[in-house]
């Protein structure tokens, strides 16, 4: 069985680590807790921007150096940002342990250089302008805005094209010594790997990080709310002239990372909404009557949102909508099977399994929850929340989130 | 049937990948999308189960299933925890050899594939990839794996039951299975399965029939859409790994020629890609970059210059790089049993005999960098097929006229 070890550096870092020396590889990742949520208008869409210029060059090493040493561990590595966090991962062959660390812990300290952040800039906006050809064309982004007002978990995590184009490098020198302090991040790993020579080697390259709260300048100003940010609007209609289906995005409340009820939302979901053998998967896909039918829980830290997506030809969309509304409304009144939720929970339990085979498969999860909660999750543990819902977990969990129709929905549309 | 079967004792999983000779390249065009809709209507009940038993079998069983056609195969595979293995394999021999086809379903699944066709149009990086596969194939060999709205409508219950009796059958279909399980115990179950199965002689593979060429999609899009593409040699070819370490140097990795020098010195694009795709007889290199209309003239030259110029300045640091790079891939495909699965079976398909990673990874150990420029130089990038899609034209190299 894997072994799980933690501890707190002493300049506050923490580290979570699940052990397991049978492994292939190992996984290793920096998760920051800076996210889109956490930006003011003025930095809208910084803590992904900071997370492109990581990848810049450092005091010791150029933008080229950093690449290229990636390349050499043979890593699969990359990076990524959400409206909580900024993660950024690796993994390697046991044997480039030592090698990844310093280099992932020596990209933490980025250089930040002017002539980089003007560089960086255009392939921001390029990768806004990516997703604004791409289905379902902003629609998860407006939903958001609309459902939690466009600052906060609503702000979007790329920015929008003007706030990108108004950033300045000092501004986001400013916001990196404020998001990238010692006790704001985790070091999570896990596969086959040297816990105490991890220890040893990160507490003498971090030293220097608790400096960082001492340079930073006054506290963040406040945004006028009365006022949308720039490049934001609240439209629900999303007119996209060139695109034969039509999008829809439903978005209400659910459970949070730490409701007692998330396992039950899962499996709920999984009941409803999964891509085979669900009921929306026997009413709507198999019968050929749209693309997409689907539900999920998203879990934020405080709390969290119901998705449900629907991809149709826009003739369709009403009649299917309805057939999505009843399906919720049977299930309210009706609650789930026995059949369904033993099915479920089989087909939960062995992707369980199956996603455990993989370090960095664990990593994600085990660094997440190491930074909001401080708890860990074996997979033997995560199976046996599985497998102990009810019935009535779950057709409570469909009561509890589905029973008024408070919502917010937004469709992207030709017309 | 060919049964290849490797042991991975480490693990909880098993997998399997099954691959019939039933394409797309044996479709008629009047019925352009046929072998999918035939891979939908055979999961729709099977021997004694009805399509909805079919899933909660599957379900049950923990199998984490996909099914879907290429060029010439239709495929099945699924992982799962191993125990369930037995069961899966028995399955899916009744998916194959006795699905009922129920007429009343056709409409259903016809439609399903419409919605297809008609997401696929949604998504301007596909639009531009398919229709320079079929620059760079031609018509038949390039053909889309989804089919045509008119070929999905003209689809008839006798055409379904036609392709399935001509194509569902044991010569030329390959099963791999990986994970942890015993070898003689799996190639039992499958004789107990699928030992019975009729076999029929194999159909031709079409001769790839591409032309070089332009073409320009317009569209109001935000971002311009550039695809391009060249011929090369196919996966099992002897110098295979010669040309494939010039693409990795171009474009696998962080450090990679196109990543670095396109996007991360200059900025003009977000996404640059080259990778090789290998058919049974034919291959090609595909590339893509997205960005701004106005800086799409620059990032296709720029593109196309260190693509043509792939030989100046290789160095065995490069080579070196990407040597690493896909040994980490090899060790670490030992973690999954799908993945493994799935490179088995398709190795056999297009070398026609089972590769070993010791293999691989001494074919790719023992590349020099002279190798790898001497190739190149032997056979430069050209006759370039191009696609854009986005408000303007572009001007592409002279020979494109």
């Amino acid at each position: 069985m894997p072994e799980f070890r933690e501890t707190t550096l002493s300049n506050g870092l923490r580290v979570a680590a699940e052990i397991d020396s049978r492994g292939y590889s190992a996984a290793f990742g920096y998760f920051v807790r800076a996210g889109s949520r956490n930006e003011t208008d003025p930095q809208s869409g910084l803590s992904h921007f900071l997370e492109h210029m990581m990848f810049k060059g450092t005091a010791t090493r150029t933008a080229a150096d950093v690449n290229r040493q990636l390349d050499e561990l043979g890593g699969q590595g990359n990076a990524y940002t959400t409206e909580e966090q900024t993660v950024y991962y690796a993994t390697v062959l046991p044997k480039f342990q030592d090698r990844l660390i310093d280099l992932l812990t020596d990209m933490l300290s980025p250089a930040l250089s002017d002539e980089d952040f003007e560089t960086e800039r255009n392939v921001i906006l390029e990768e806004i302008a990516k997703y604004e050809d791409q289905p379902p064309f902003g629609a998860f982004e407006r939903s958001m805005e609309i459902h939690y007002g466009p600052r906060g978990l609503g702000r979007r995590v790329l920015g929008t094209a003007e706030s990108i184009r108004e950033m300045t490098a000092s501004r986001m020198r400013d916001y990196f010594l404020r998001m990238y302090r010692p006790d704001n991040l985790v070091l999570a790993a896990s596969g086959n790997l040297d816990f105490d020579g991890l220890i040893s080697q990160l507490e003498k390259q971090t030293a220097h990080w608790g400096e960082r709260h001492l340079a930073v300048s006054n506290a963040s100003a406040v945004d006028d709310a009365s006022a949308l940010p720039p490049g934001i609007s609240l439209d629900q209609r999303l007119v996209v002239p060139e695109i034969n289906q039509s999008y829809l995005v439903r978005i209400s409340n659910g459970p949070s990372e730490s409701s007692t009820d998330r396992y039950a939302a899962r499996v709920l979901a999984s009941i409803i909404g999964d891509e085979g053998g669900s009921r929306m998967f026997w009413d709507l896909i198999d019968t050929g009557r749209a693309e997409v039918a689907t539900i999920w829980p998203h879990e934020f830290t405080d709390c969290g949102a119901w998705f449900t997506y629907l991809v149709c030809s826009p003739q369709d969309l009403h009649a299917n909508r309805n057939l999505v509304d009843k399906i919720f409304e049977d299930i309210v009144n009706h609650g789930v099977t026995d059949e369904e939720l033993t099915q479920t929970i089989n087909k939960a339990s062995a992707g369980i399994i199956m996603q455990s085979e993989r370090p960095s498969n664990r990593l994600f999860g085990l660094g997440s929850r190491w930074l909001t909660s401080g708890k860990y999750l074996s997979t033997d543990d995560k199976l046996d929340r599985i497998k102990s819902i009810s019935v009535d977990d779950v057709s409570n969990a469909a009561k509890d989130y589905f029973s008024d129709a408070s919502y917010h929905e937004v469709v992207a549309s030709k017309e | 049937m060919t049964i290849l079967v490797q042991p991975m004792p480490w693990l909880r999983t098993a997998a399997f990948s099954l691959a019939l000779r039933a394409g797309v390249d044996v479709e008629s065009t009047s019925v352009s999308g046929l072998s999918g809709l035939v891979c939908e209507m055979v999961q729709r009940g099977a021997g004694s189960h009805s399509s909805r038993e079919l899933v909660s079998i599957q379900d049950n069983l923990g199998m984490d299933r996909s099914s879907g056609v290429s060029t010439s195969t239709s495929n099945f595979g699924a992982s799962m925890p191993a125990e369930s293995l037995r069961k899966a394999i028995a399955l899916y021999a009744e998916i194959v050899q006795n699905p009922h086809l129920p007429e009343e379903q056709l409409e259903d699944a016809r439609l399903m594939s419409l919605q297809e066709i008609r997401a696929n149009e949604d998504e301007p990086t596909h639009r531009v990839m398919q229709r320079l596969r079929q620059m760079h194939y031609g018509p038949v060999l390039g053909r889309s794996t989804h089919g045509t709205q008119d070929g999905i409508q003209s689809i008839k219950q006798s055409d379904v039951r036609s392709f399935f009796e001509s194509y569902y059958q044991a010569a030329g279909s390959i099963l791999a299975v990986a994970g942890n399980v015993d070898v003689d115990q799996v190639y039992q179950w499958v004789e107990e399965s699928f030992g019975q199965w009729k076999t029929q002689p194999l159909s031709e593979i079409a001769a790839a029939s591409g032309e070089t060429g332009y073409e320009h999609l317009t569209s109001g899009s935000s971002q311009t859409h550039i695809g391009f593409s060249f011929d090369t040699i196919p996966y099992g070819h002897p110098e295979y790994f010669k040309m494939r370490a010039g693409i990795g140097i171009l474009s696998d990795g962080m450090s990679s020629r196109l990543f670095d020098r396109v996007r991360e010195q200059q900025g003009l694009c977000y996404t640059v890609t080259a990778s090789c795709h290998s058919l049974k007889q034919h291959a090609g290199v595909f590339g893509y970059a997205g960005t701004t209309p106005e800086r799409a003239q620059q990032t296709l030259d720029v593109t196309l210059d260190e693509v043509n110029h792939l030989t100046q300045g290789l160095t065995t640091a490069e080579l070196e790089r990407w040597q690493i790079r896909i040994q980490s891939l090899l060790i670490m495909e030992q973690e999954s049993s799908a993945s493994r699965a799935s490179s088995i079976a398709s190795d056999f398909y297009q070398v026609g005999r089972p590769i070993t990673t010791q293999e691989l990874e001494s074919a790719i150990e023992s590349l020099t960098v002279d190798q790898v420029r001497d190739y190149w130089l032997n056979h430069p990038p050209g006759d370039y097929r191009i696609v854009t899609l986005g408000p303007n034209r572009l001007s592409t190299p002279q020979d494109l006229k």
